[in-house]
């Protein structure tokens, strides 16, 4: 994708994302709280980070592939389940990637 | 709070660069959406050679629930003018979660500016850390920075998903998996993940909520269970009434 292209698809997102913050600010009725909205868009977030979760970890464009980031998601499930904090769960996934990848695994 | 988050935007940075956007892209990401989800999953559907589409539309799904934040955070502020748009911005899970968990209004909305403010400047600022890091870091399969952006997704459900009362957010995120994996072959890049959030919203909208099974009838009875107790708590406004 080009530079302007990507500035464009930027642009748009941040407007998106800015107007949907906007209506819960100026919808004056309360449907918005309903139970079943909001726990439909509860489970959207989560159906949305799980799938990229899947996509990030074991695809490749269009192919399904078992690689390095397969056992770095394991070594940050496991940090997680150990309560670690973000940025520790992350930085322990990239070196366990890049270990492995320094070992010859693809 | 707000150094935690800052911590988080050094991941955000770093993984904008390495899926090919610009440091100044990168940085307009986070002044302009400041909300991480959305911020991660943008980055992450055109790192993976999604269309712009894909990846504005993953954003904007996952923005969706700070603007179901709104109603629980308002009333506390009374925001008028210039400070209305402003307060919209800095309305993120943070914010939110500090701001309704305060007994008295005043102090919710003290609370919600405070954390706002300080959590939109250390984003910015350690996106900008991450992000000089990430250029210089150059390849990032190298480097394991695409099993980082993996990591951080897993990070970013993990609350959702486990405690008591996640058992639905369980099945709809192996759904989810499932359903991701298994179109890949098929359809474009950035695709298979709004593809899952189907089945998220037909989860939500023909399952009952667990405690329902005798008691009531209607959805309100069904509804106030209480559900997702840690971080995930924040993202349901309070179900009035219960007990």
């Amino acid at each position: 994708m080009s530079d302007a292209a990507t500035w464009i698809a930027v642009v748009l997102a941040c407007a998106v994302c800015f107007a949907l913050k906007l209506v819960g600010h100026l919808v004056p009725e309360h449907w918005l709280a309903r139970p079943r909205v909001a726990r439909t868009a509860a489970l959207v977030t989560v159906a949305l980070l799980s799938a990229l979760v899947a996509v990030q970890a074991a695809t490749t464009g269009r192919a399904l592939v078992a690689d390095a980031r397969l056992p770095a998601l394991a070594v940050a499930a496991i940090a997680l389940a150990l309560r670690a904090p973000f940025v520790v769960v992350v930085v322990l996934a990239a070196v366990t990637a890049a270990v492995l990848r320094a070992m010859g695994m693809p | 709070m707000s150094v935690a988050t800052g911590l988080y935007g050094v991941s955000f940075g770093a993984l904008s660069v390495a899926a090919g956007l610009s440091l100044p892209q990168t940085m307009a990401l986070s002044l302009l959406m400041f909300s991480g989800g959305s911020q991660f999953a943008f980055v992450g559907v055109l790192g993976a050679g999604g269309a712009a589409g894909a990846a504005i539309a993953t954003a904007g799904l996952l923005g969706v629930r700070n603007g179901l934040y709104g109603p629980q955070v308002a009333p506390l502020l009374h925001a008028r003018g210039w400070r209305r748009p402003l307060a919209a911005q800095l309305t993120i899970d943070e914010s939110t979660a500090v701001a309704t968990a305060q007994r008295d209004p005043a102090a919710g909305r003290v609370g919600f500016w405070w954390t706002g403010v300080g959590v939109f400047v250390m984003w910015n600022l350690f996106t900008l850390g991450g992000a000089v890091v990430g250029d210089a870091l150059g390849d990032p399969r190298r480097y394991g920075l695409d099993a980082a952006a993996a990591a951080a997704f897993l990070a970013l459900v993990w609350p959702r998903v486990t405690g008591p009362g996640a058992r639905l957010a369980q099945l709809v995120a192996a759904g989810a998996v499932l359903v991701a994996l298994a179109v890949t072959p098929f359809v474009p890049a950035g695709v298979p993940v709004l593809l899952a959030a189907i089945v998220a919203i037909v989860a939500g909208m023909l399952v009952r909520g667990p405690a329902t099974t005798d008691r009531e009838e209607t959805d309100e009875a069904g509804d106030a269970e209480p559900d997702e107790t840690t971080a995930g708590s924040a993202d349901r406004p309070d179900p009035e009434g219960t007990p």
